[in-house]
Order: C-alpha cells, then structure tokens, then sequence
C-alpha cells in the first residue's frame, strides 16, 4: 500500500446502516464501519457470539448490507474456512471471506479454530476486536485482559494475569500478514485491512477498541483512551508482513521519543481502580524495556 | 457391477455419486478409513471438492456449516466422543436449516475408552433434530447415503446416516455403486433458497427474539419459537418426503421400498424382534431356527429414528402378542431409548402387545446367536411375565 487513505480520500461508501444496538462511544462501530468500507461490496463475514452479533440487531433486521454468517463462539476460523472452501468449489475467486471476533471468541474459546485455519494456509482475514474483555455477557475477563484489570470475574484485586499476547501468537504460525490497529487510528486500520484484502493465505489484524462501560469511562473518551493506550506505549500499532517486523504510523512516530506515563492510561478508567503501585511499576518498567528494544 | 469392499468404502462410494462439493473430516477410529477414502478421491480427482483437513469434529461441523450457508454441498463424518464434541455445532447445524449429511460409524464411548461398536454415540443425539438414518449392510449404507443428500435437501434438514462400527466399517462385503448418470438425474445439483451472497446479502442466524416482529418492510417474521415449531412440523413431514424419495430410488434402481422398518417374517408374527442396525439381520438366522420350531416369529429393523415412524411402527406392531426389543443403547436413568419410543407409541394402539427390553452388545460385547435364541425362547414361552425395566444380555457381574 503506497499511499495513506486519508479523510479527504476516503471512500464514502458505507456497509453500515445509521443506529444500530452498539452502546454509544464503542469502539467496535468506530472500526466496524472503517473496516466493512476497506473490504467492500464483494466480502463475506463470519461472526461468532459478541458484541458484534447484537451490534448487527435482532432478526428481521441487520445493520450491515454484507452478507453475514453468525456462528458458534469456538469455529469462527472454521466457519470462515468453510465459506473459503465453498467459495472456491463454486469458482467464485473475487470474495473476500473475513471472520470478525472479539478477543474472547479468539484469545480463548476459537483459538483452536483459528490456529488450524492459519496452519492450513486458509485465504481468509480473521480481524478480532480487543476491548479486553468478554462484554457481551457483562464484562468478565478474557485471556486478553491486561494485569490488574478490574472484571466481574475479577472484581477485588483485578486480573492476577498477565495479558495473552495473541498477534504474536499467531505470527508464530508464520502467516504472511500480521498487524495491529487500534480504533482511535481508524484510519490506519483501514489501511491495514485494505492490504490484507490484497495479501493471498490467512491474515491477522488485531484492533483495539475502547468500551466505554466494559472499562468505566464516559463514552466521549473513546478515541482519547485509545490513543493514550498507544501514546504510553501499552499497545504498540505494528506489521509483521512476511516475518518482517515494523512499527506504524503513531507507534512507529514515537521511536526515539519519550513516551507518556503508563499512569495517564490508567487514570483515565475505572477499571484499573485497584492497581497499586508496585504493579503499576512493573508495568512501566516492562514497556521501557520492550521499546528499548524497538 | 459388485464390488467387495467395506462398509466405509461404501460410504465414501456414495459421497462421491453424491458430488459432495466441500467435505471437511477428522479422524476417529471407525470412521477413520472413510475419511482416508475420500481423501484419495479428491487427491486423485475422481471427486472435484475441497477437502479439508481440520483440526477438530467442531470445526468439522464448523466448515460443514459456513460451507453449506455458502452453497454447497457438504458431508463430514465421524463417531463417538467426535460426535458428541459435535453437538454444539449439530444443533446450529439444523436451526440453521442446512441440507448437511453425515455418516456416523456407531462406536461406544468413552470413559472408559473403548473403540468397539455400540449405538450410544447417535442415540445421545437423537434430540437435536438431524435426521437419524440407520443402514443394516453395506448396500444400504451407499443407497442410504445418496438418498440422504436428497431428503437433506428437499426439506433443509441434516442427515445423519448411521452404520454400525466394525461390523459394518470394517467388514468386507459385496455391494453395487449406483452408476453415476443415473444418480446424477435421481439426485439434482445442490441448491438452497438462501445463500452468502454478496449480490443479495442477508445476515444468517441473527439474534432472534421470543416474539414475532416486523421487518423494515412491515412484514410479519417469526419468533425464535415459531421457527422452532416450523422444524418440528418439517420434521413430521420428512417422513412422507423421504417415503417419495424411496420409492423413486425403487424405481430407479431396484432396491428399497422399506423406507421406515424392515420386516422379516413378520407377516404372520405373533412375536416380533426389534432393533436398530445389522443387529435386525443377525437376528434373522436365529428367527429362522425359531421358524422351524413353529414358533411364529419375525424380526423389524428400524430404518428411520428420527423423526421417528410412529405409523409405521403401530402399523407393524399392533395386534402382535409380544415384541422383543433389543437395544445397543440406553437412556441412561430409564430405559433403551427405543424401546421408550417404540411403547410410546403403541400407546394409542387398542390391540396393544406386551412388551419387553433387552440392552446388549455395549463396547462391543460380543452378541452370540446361541443368547439371542434363549432369551427370545424365554420370552416368546411367558410374554405375560415380562418386566418393564430392560435386561442385560450377557452381563457377567
Ligand atoms: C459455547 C459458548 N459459551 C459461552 C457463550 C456465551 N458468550 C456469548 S458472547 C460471550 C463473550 C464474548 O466476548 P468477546 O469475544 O471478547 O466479545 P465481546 O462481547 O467483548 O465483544 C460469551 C462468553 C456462548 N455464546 N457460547
Ligand atoms: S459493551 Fe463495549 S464493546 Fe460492547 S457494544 Fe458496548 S461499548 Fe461496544
């Protein structure tokens, strides 16, 4: 992709119907709408249980104009490999076929799926949305919660564990396209989707997406706390395309930088009330350490 | 033309006549060679389809699912602890309404482990609205396969069709494969209603609420509980649709024509066997040898499960003295499944038999004729004496 889309160029085409049943300030909508434009008319998705599902509203109606298949939580990879399979039977080339899945349904309950689907080379995009829980049923915690994190399942001293570093996870399939993106970006996002749409074999974008009430914060911060997330260095923007590691656009701008205090993140949501000092220690010193290395 | 082969060649056989488009597969021990055939089919491109190797009978289920939503014609097989892993996916599978066909190669399951053949696999899943299809040999195996992907389209309704493990997988018997063309006109290309389509998208099992409700169009669509009644109503009716397709596979090729039980020296039976599998054709020898002793007794194998013939079974079985009921199976905490089913509906009979349960077989007990011949001795001598709870055959406690 040599060019940047840019809002001046961005396309005005758009998959989404106006309203639909997201809570307001979600981040999802935000790269839901970006993403559905990138990927275009000619796109199949594949939704397990999440956030998602409801966003796309209650039958007889749907909020997006792309054919959708909802599955259940732990075949997403399959059930996009299936629709590839039937795609390629019917000698339909042209389609693109994307799962999309929260970090539950990936980090956890689908990462079977979706490790078979990237092992087996499956032409597909899986785009999982991390709002770092499972919102759905009500805020517990996924594998993908960060350290600390207050969840209804963790709901005194926080998450004891550290957050599961899924991209990397699925880079060591050796896949050809991995990335990150975050919705306070949309931009770059799109960007990030729109290569994959290029890219042949299985493609793995991982984007984070602020939940206003999943992490207790009024939903005008949306974009802030997304990009705060990024400005402290907690989630870096990033492409791993053929093996080759680099950060983007506002990470990659960051190098040599300094970067804002972890401690700005983490007062910006009640999530994190129960953080203690110590912690909050360990989690700058380990960020220090990981960009020391970029 | 025969050829001599196994019970699971002989299923594979059938999914290729079939032209299945997508098949996705997992190995597990009976089903495994099945899986292998067709490998070797789509590899060697006697079958054009996508093959694919998953990691799991989920995921299995999985790309049956999508690739079936997509259009095309999908298999998968499996048995045991892969069917129950199944269950989730077999139940989104037939709210989904997906003509997808699946063979089962009965096998007990674990814990413990065992290997051998038994029933309990797909009788565990006789409730989540698949067809049950129950094949005694391996012609029935083949023909039972391509009539499947019929009826599994006609009504948009999975099928399983079942066979037992070992016994019929893995022995070697004479059968003949349909010839091509003629399956090809008996069974049409794959086609749905609803498909992914990205020229005409809609969004496939969506949240739905317990209430009807309009469309942005102001037309009534149904609640969660009336799509529900609707697949119980066309499960009900899948029994005519798969009578019709019956006979016209009787017609095309000769064979058929007991699309719901098979009886064997029924006629005139005051005593009747039954059962499910090639159990009803073991059974066969030693009703022959009870003939000889005048004994008047025939033996009914079962051919549809689910939905269950209830006609049929009234039909065949009212106005008998008694009927013997064998079972490779339970309803754990009650009774064998069948025999449940098969009193239930003698219910409304007025000229109603006694009736009685045998549970055998389990893991692979081995079933010995010399037994069989006792126990329906016994029963046919004091039908009057039979108790209600089921009997084991061949328990050594
Ligand atoms: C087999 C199964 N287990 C549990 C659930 C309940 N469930 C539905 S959505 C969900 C959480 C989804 O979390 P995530 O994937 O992170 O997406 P989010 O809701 O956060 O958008 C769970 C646990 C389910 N639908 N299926
Ligand atoms: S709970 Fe969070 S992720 Fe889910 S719709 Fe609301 S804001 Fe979006």
């Amino acid at each position: 992709m040599e060019k940047k889309t840019t809002t001046v160029n961005l396309t005005e085409e758009e998959f989404v119907h106006p309203g639909n049943r997201a809570c307001s300030g979600c981040g999802l909508s935000i790269v839901y709408r970006m993403g559905l434009k990138a990927l275009g008319k000619n796109t199949i998705l594949v939704v397990p249980p999440s956030c998602l599902t409801v966003l796309q509203g209650l039958y007889p109606v749907a909020s997006s104009k792309l054919p959708v298949v909802n599955v259940t939580f732990a075949s997403t990879g399959a059930a996009a490999t299936g629709v590839r399979g039937a795609m390629k039977a019917l000698k339909k080339t042209d389609v693109n076929v994307v799962a999309w899945a929260g970090d539950g349904g990936t980090s956890d309950i689908g990462i079977q799926a979706l490790s078979g689907a990237c092992e087996r080379g499956e032409d597909i995009i899986y785009i999982c949305y991390d709002n770092e829980a499972y919102m759905n049923t009500g805020v517990q915690r996924s594998g993908t919660t960060p350290q600390g994190v207050l969840t209804t399942t963790t709901p005194i001293k926080g998450k004891l564990q550290k957050k599961k570093d899924v991209p990397s996870i699925i880079a060591a399939h050796g896949i050809g396209y991995v990335a990150t993106a975050s919705a306070a970006f949309p931009l770059d996002f799109y960007d990030k989707v729109k290569k994959a749409t290029t890219l042949p074999g299985p493609k793995y974008i991982h984007v984070h997406t602020p939940c206003p009430p999943g992490w207790s914060f009024e939903s005008r911060y949306t974009i802030k706390i997304g990009k705060l997330a990024v400005q402290t260095g907690l989630f870096d923007l990033y492409e791993i395309e053929n093996g080759q590691f680099r950060l983007t656009g506002a990470s990659e701008k960051l190098i040599g930088q300094k970067r804002k205090p972890v401690t700005d993140y983490f007062a910006t949501q009640g999530r994190f009330k129960s953080l203690d000092k110590e912690l909050v220690a360990g989690v700058q010193e380990q960020i220090d350490a990981k960009w020391a290395n970029y | 033309m025969h050829i001599i082969d196994s019970g699971n060649v002989a299923a594979a056989t059938g999914v290729k006549l079939s032209r299945a488009q997508v098949i996705a597969a997992y190995p597990i021990t009976p089903q495994t060679p099945l899986t292998e055939k067709l490998s070797e089919f789509v590899e060697s491109e006697e079958l054009d389809a996508q093959y694919i190797p998953v990691e799991s009978e989920h995921s299995a289920m999985g790309v049956c699912i999508a690739a079936s939503t997509a259009g095309t014609r999908a298999f998968t097989a499996t048995s045991a602890n892969g069917l129950l892993y199944m269950n989730e996916q077999l139940h989104w599978a037939v709210g989904a309404r997906l003509p997808i066909v699946m063979c089962v190669a009965n096998r007990g399951i674990g814990a413990p482990w065992t290997v051998w053949n038994d029933q309990q696999d797909s009788i565990a899943q006789r409730d989540v609205g698949w067809i049950q299809i129950y094949a005694n040999d391996h012609q029935q195996i083949i023909d039972s396969v391509i009539k499947a992907f019929r009826l599994a389209q006609a009504v948009s309704i999975p099928v399983m069709v079942c066979y037992d493990g070992y016994l019929l997988s893995h022995t070697y018997m004479p059968f003949e494969p349909p010839e091509q063309e003629k399956v090809d006109n008996f069974l049409p290309p794959f086609a749905t209603k609803h498909f992914l389509d990205p020229e005409n998208p809609g969004n496939f099992n969506p949240v739905t609420l317990p209430d009807i409700r309009p469309g942005v169009d102001g037309k009534i669509m149904p609640g969660y509980i009336e799509i529900r009644h609707n697949l119980q109503m066309d499960l009900l009716a899948a029994l005519d649709v798969y009578e019709e397709i019956d006979t016209d596979y009787k017609k095309e090729f000769g064979r058929g024509g007991h699309p719901f039980v098979e009886e064997y020296k029924c006629d005139d039976a005051d005593f009747v066997a039954v059962c499910i599998g090639s159990l009803s054709y073991h059974l066969r020898d030693v009703i022959d040898s009870m003939r000889e002793k005048n004994v008047k007794i025939g033996v009914m194998g079962v051919q549809i499960y689910r939905p269950f013939p209830n006609e049929a079974i009234t039909r065949a079985l009212s106005g008998r003295k008694h009927v013997i009921v064998f079972e490779k199976a339970l309803s754990y905490g009650n009774q064998g499944a069948l025999y449940a089913d098969i009193k239930s509906a003698l219910y409304s009979c007025e000229k109603r038999p006694t009736i009685q349960n045998f549970i055998l077989g389990l893991g692979g007990r081995e079933i010995k004729t010399g037994q069989l011949l006792e126990v329906l001795t016994e029963a046919c001598n004091s039908p009057g004496t039979a108790e209600d709870t089921p009997r084991w055959i061949g328990l050594k406690l």
